[in-house]
Formats: C-alpha cells, structure tokens, sequence
C-alpha cells in the first residue's frame, strides 16, 4: 500500500526535476510571458485597428486552444530545437496572450485624468508610457501576473506531451519501475502545494501592499 | 499552399470522426461534474458549519494548489491500486477534469453568494424563511445570474483542460492529431485539432453568454448590471489565474463568525 | 439674447497689435447627438483674467477642454496668439493640423483640474521637473531650481521629496499649480481647481492663484463656484448657458446688477 522508504527514495528524483525543469522553465517562460504580455498589449492599444484586429483574433485564437497542442505542433515542426526550448517559448507565448489581458485590465484602471495631465503637459507619448503610465500600469498588473506565473507553474506537467523529464514524469516514471505510484505522486503534489499555495497568499499580500 | 487545404481537410475529417466523441464526452462529463462539485464545495464554504467550512476550504486549496496533471495520475494509477476499482479511461478523465475545475468553480460559487446584497439574506430571515426555501427561492436564482461569468471563462477553460486526458489512453483531438501527423504532416494535423477546439470554445462560450443574459434579464438586471458582472469576471480571470479570487487567504481556514447573511461576507 | 459677437478686448489689456490672445471662432462641440457648443465666438486679451461661470452642461469646462486639446473640435477654430491650434484654413478650407504642430502651440498652455491628477509614481519635485526636461529641453540642474523656487512660492519647500498620495487635497493641488507654472505658461486654465477639495483646504489653494495673477501677467480662463475668488481676480465674467454666451461684463456689475434674468437666478442660487 503505502512504502516509507519509496516514499524517501523518491525525493531527491523528484526534488531535483522540480529544481532543474520545473523551476527553471517556470522561471523563464514568466519572464518571456511578462515581457510579450506588455508588448501585446501596447501594440493592441496603440496600432491602427487594420492592424490590431488580425493580431487580436491570433492571440485569442492561442488563448482559447490547448497547450499541449501548442507544444506538440511547435516541437515536430522545429526538432532541432530541445524540448526545454520549445517548452519555454510555448509556455511563454501561450500565457503571454493571459498576462495581455491583465495588462490591458491595468492600464485601462489608470484614471483618465493621469493621462490629461500629461497632454496638458504636451508631454511626448513616449515619454508619457515611460513616466507616467508604465509604472503604475506594471504596478497595478504585479499580482495578477504573479498569479499567471503561479498557475503556468503548474501547467508545467503539460511537458510530459513533449518528453521533457520534468518532475511528473519523473514521478510517472519512478511508479512504473518500482510498481507503486502513490509515494511519488504524493510528493509531486505535495511538491506543487508547498510552492503554489504559499506563493499565492504572498500574490493577495502583495495586491493590498501595492495599491496605491 | 493548396495541398495544405487539402491536408487540413483530411484532418479535420478525420479528427472529427475520431478524436472528437472523446473530447466531447469528457467535457461534458467534467463540466457537469465540476457545477456539481462547485455547488457542493462553495456552498459548504459559504453556509456550512464551521467544520464543514474548514473542510471544504482545504478540498478546494488542495485541488487548486496541485496540478491537473497530477491529480489525474492519482486516480488513474494510485486509486485502483489502493481500492481496486479500476475507472477507466473516460471516468478517470471526468473526474480528475471535474474535481480539478469544481475546485475553481467553488470559488466563483462563493463569490456569487457573498455578492447577494445582505438584504436579499436579512430578508429571509426577518421572514423566517427555512435554509432551502431560502436559497431555493431567493438566494440561488440571484447568486446563479452572478455566477453564470466565471462559469463561462471556467468552461472554455476545460474545453482546453480535456487536452490532457490522453495521458489517461483515451483517443482525444489531440492524440488522433499526433496520430495524423504521421500522415498528412505537423502543421495540418495540430492546426486542424486547434481549429476544432477553437470552434468547441466558442460554442460554449457563446451558449454560456446567451443563459448569462438570460438569467440576469429574469432579474431585472438591466444592461449595466450585466456588462458590469461580466466585466468583473473578465477582471477576475486577468486579475488572478485563481480564478475570482476573492481575497480570502489561509486565515480563512477559521472561518469568520456567523452573520445574518452566513459565510465569510 | 445671447450675445455671440464679442470682441472681447477689456482696455488696459491692449492685444499684440490686435491679436487677441486667445480667440474661438465659430466653435461648435457635439457628443454624440447633443451639441454643447453651437458657433461660439469669444476672445480672450492678453493678461486678461476671464471667469465662466453657470449651470453644469452649459459648456464652460468643455472650453477649458478644447482649449487644452483634451477635447476634439466638431466644427470652428481656435487660435492662439493669431496661431491655429488644432485646425488652420488653408485655401478656404478647413485643415486638421499634425500632432507635432498642435503641441507647439499647446506648450503655451497649461491647467489645473479638479482632481490635481499629480504622477502617483514620481515625487512632488519630480512631478515638476518632468515637463520643462523633456518638453521644454531644461537640464535636470535648471529644472530642479525652478521647481524648487516654485514650489517655495506655493508653500510647500517642506514636502518636495513626499510622494503625492502622502498630501492633503490642498498640497496636491498646490503641487499641481507649480507644475503648470513651471512650464512657464501664457495662458493657464483653472477646471474648477477647489471643487474637491475640503472646505478648510480651499483658502489656500485660492490664495496661491491670487498670488499668481497679482505677480504674473499670464491669462487666465478660470471656471469656479468660488464667486468672491472671482471677483478677486477677474477682469470679466461671462455667464453661460446651453454653450451661448448670456451675459458678460466687469465682475463688479455682474454680480451685483446683472442684466439678464437667468444670470440672476444663476447667482441667486450660488451666492
């Protein structure tokens, strides 16, 4: 039923995809993520609308389609890039389309009057993004990409599609040896609710912090 | 650039042949099963005991906090192995699908209820209304209107979701679409599987818009309230990945004391 | 009757050779199905102190709004110092002028609003300086003295490094008067500047903009309940309503003997 010295035998197999794969991908994917995310959203505001509607309809159509085929399509299409590559670059474009749309919620939350003062200033649009707007729009748009990044962490299973040894296949893969399942599962779930759930009470405390 | 069309034919063919009964059945499975759990779980939070709101807390924490995936593996790999009741594929898929998601919805759920105004509840109880009358007649119809947004961004995304249930050995889009490759090639094959997804989201989202209206003219709401739930649901979901996050954190585990209105408002 | 053809030139505030310092031709302004501006025609003469007053919708802040290309125009011109703002006529018709011109003769303007919409993200010395150093081409150094120098004028040496949402209604509104003046403004609009602020907090802010008008020769277009403030500091008043011009003469004669009906239930109900 239950192994005790599975359970520890698993750990450090488990640990170590999750620090090496799981983390790392995470890690990086949410800062491509972030980084798209903004771009989408100034270019969806600022472009003229023959051009932001055809990129509107390519970023809703990745946002409404699985990520598993994401990943699928991109890794058979280029095989020489590695899966981690192709896991970071899909993860990043996949939930840069979310972290638009919270970008978009943050700079629509800016009082209009934020933007008046600034033409009563005739202060270049550039310089109005960079000074005035962009700040309090990245501040107000922190916690939900952090919660973005929180849910992307544990998407991060979805590599299994394209044989990235990450944690849940290793944890997979070390049931199938050893006959048992439960022990790695259970520290593979239990590895996702150390770090998701307190990251996600931190994400509520930082919301409240950074209000202005 | 016309044997891409044609290619994509094929597939879509195809996929819709194959693929498409199992993607459907377990989203349809997982969406009546994640109301269910919703239902159960936010309204053990909002108006249960106070152990029965702890309990429903840690469900739903517990659910959020670990990854589809994994749940998915346990009960495909460790509960027949500990019951020895083995579930199946499609079983296996609706209820990792169905748990998972009705965690999340058990929020919206929650959400809704505290957004009744604490009238509708006095109301009730200066009328010593019974707890199902109660939520039957007036509650439910109100908080269901509420809900109706982040149901709707909570099926589109199980529509993605049931992606995952080939891991399980069930046949879906996306496994008949690896499948096809082999054939017709990459592109025609995933972009046929994405298209059919694409079309499956909006049909659902449009069906959910068209009860969304619905329900919130029965009320009486007119076309601000209904922009406004819907823009707090789209707020919601850009705002928290959790979606309808509302706020509530590990304190929460002891729930608040009992008010008029019930639950933690 | 409304009186729409005014030239608009108080004695002692001579134009430039005849240019007024503002003038609105033929404006018109519609939102949507309403019009709140049908060909209003007004001048303002240089270093003169005009105050709108009347009912809320008769278009007073709309004015301060086109005025301040906030707003668009449907219809009419609007020149500065003889200059087109947002539209010129070139051979008999009416051309819409290139953001990069507008701005040229916008620098000339500057407003204060009624919610001071200060930068919540830069400090009050550096809600400054940012204007005069990437519009007017100040180097941060000369930026940073006249900001300073400024914001002394208005009371407020001791807060230059406090981040807005740290002062009171007053402060920021004070803090957003130095803004506006530190890019050294021909013209200066006031959009109801002490509407939100507490009763105790008003005198301060009224007090800085006397000081203003009696140490500066800028114009000013000022919109305000605060009817003494105006009388204060105004050269002319004009009374408006449904976006016409009713009434307008020396603030002492229209506050105490208007002539028109409206203008007196207008001040009846506010003084």
């Amino acid at each position: 039923m239950w192994d005790t010295s599975l359970f520890i035998e698993t750990l450090p197999v488990l640990i170590g995809a999750f620090l090496k794969i799981t983390l790392v991908v995470t890690v990086l994917s949410s800062i491509l993520s972030a980084l798209l995310g903004l771009v989408w959203a100034i270019a969806l505001r600022e472009l003229p609308a023959w051009a932001a509607a055809p990129l509107r309809f390519v970023l809703d159509f990745i946002r409404m389609t699985p990520l598993p085929v994401h990943l699928l399509v991109i890794y058979y299409a280029f095989n020489n890039l590695s899966p981690m590559t192709v896991g970071v670059l899909v993860f990043g474009v996949h939930y840069s389309t979310y972290m638009a749309e919270s970008y978009r919620a943050g700079i629509d939350s800016i009082r209009k009057g934020q933007w008046e003062a600034a033409t009563a200033l005739s202060l270049p649009a550039s310089r109005t993004w960079r000074a005035v707007i962009l700040p309090q729009a990245i501040r107000n748009t922190l916690p939900s990409l952090g919660n973005w990044a929180i849910a992307m962490f544990k998407d991060t299973p979805f590599l299994i599609f394209i044989s990235v040894p990450e944690m849940v296949t290793e944890a997979r893969q070390f049931g199938g040896q050893h006959f048992s399942y439960v022990e790695a599962m259970t520290v593979a779930g239990l590895l996702f609710l150390v770090a998701s759930y307190p990251t996600a009470v931190l994400m509520r405390k930082l919301e409240k912090k950074l209000a202005y | 650039m016309a044997e891409f069309f044609s290619d994509l034919g094929t597939v879509l063919l195809r996929l819709l042949g194959d693929g498409l009964t199992a993607t459907l059945a377990a989203f349809a499975g997982g969406a009546v099963l994640m109301v269910i759990v919703a239902v159960l779980l936010g309204v053990a939070e909002h108006q249960g005991p106070g152990w029965l709101q702890v309990i429903a807390r840690v469900i739903v924490e517990l659910f959020r906090g670990t990854s589809l995936v994994v749940q998915l593996f346990f009960i495909f790999y460790v509960i027949p192995t500990f019951t020895g009741f083995d579930l199946g594929s499609t079983w296996t898929a609706i209820v990792a699908l169905g748990l998972n998601y009705g965690a999340y919805g058990a929020e919206v759920v929650r959400g809704s209820l505290n957004a009744v105004p604490a009238g509708q509840w006095e109301t009730t109880t200066a009328l010593s209304m019974p707890w199902l009358t109660k939520m039957r007649r007036v509650i439910w119809p109100q908080a269901w209107a509420l809900m109706l947004p982040g149901f709707n961004n909570l099926m589109v995304m199980l529509v993605k979701g049931t992606a995952v249930v080939g891991l399980v050995l069930l046949a879906d889009l996306t496994f008949e679409a690896e499948q096809l490759r082999r054939q017709v090639g990459t592109w025609p094959a995933f972009i046929g599987a994405m298209l059919i997804y694409y079309v499956i989201a909006l049909v659902v989202s449009t069906i959910m818009r068209i009860m969304e209206r619905r329900a919130q003219r029965r009320l009486g709401l007119g076309d601000f309230e209904i922009a406004q739930a819907r823009k707090q649901a789209d707020e919601a979901l850009a705002g928290a990945a959790t979606p309808l996050d509302t706020g509530t954190g590990p304190a929460d585990l002891v729930p608040a004391p009992r008010r008029p209105g019930g639950g933690d408002a | 009757m409304p009186t729409d053809q005014t030239p608009g030139s108080i004695p002692g505030h001579e134009n430039n050779g005849g240019v007024p310092r503002i003038q609105f031709e033929d404006v018109v302004k519609r939102f949507g199905s309403t019009t709140v501006l049908d060909n209003l025609n007004f001048n303002v003469g240089r270093g003169e102190r005009v105050t709108l007053i009347g009912p809320s919708g008769s278009g007073k802040t709309t004015i301060l709004r086109l005025l301040m290309t906030l707003e668009h125009l449907t219809d009419g011109y609007i020149w500065v110092d003889g200059d087109p703002l947002t539209h010129a006529r070139q051979d008999g018709k009416r051309v819409e002028l290139k953001s990069k011109q507008v701005a040229q003769v916008r620098k000339r303007i500057g407003m204060v609003f009624q919610q001071f919409n200060l930068f919540p993200n830069m400090t009050v010395v550096d809600n400054v300086i940012e204007a005069p150093i990437h519009v007017l081409g100040q180097s941060k150094e000369q930026a940073r003295e006249n900001a300073l120098d400024l914001l002394d004028k208005v009371g407020l040496s001791h807060r230059v490094d406090a981040h807005p949402s740290q002062l009171s209604g007053g402060q920021q509104q004070r803090v957003a008067i130095a803004r506006a003046m530190a890019m050294d403004p021909e013209i200066l609009l006031l959009d109801e500047v002490t509407s939100a602020l507490d009763p105790e907090l008003v005198g301060d802010v009224l007090a800085v903009l006397k000081d203003v008008a009696a140490n500066t020769d800028i114009t000013m277009l000022i919109v305000t309940h605060e009817m003494q403030f105006a009388q204060d500091v105004s050269d002319r008043v004009m009374m408006f309503d449904s976006g016409h011009i009713i009434e307008e003469g020396h603030p002492d004669k229209i506050f105490s003997e208007p002539d028109h009906d409206r203008t007196r239930k207008f001040l009846q109900a506010v003084l």
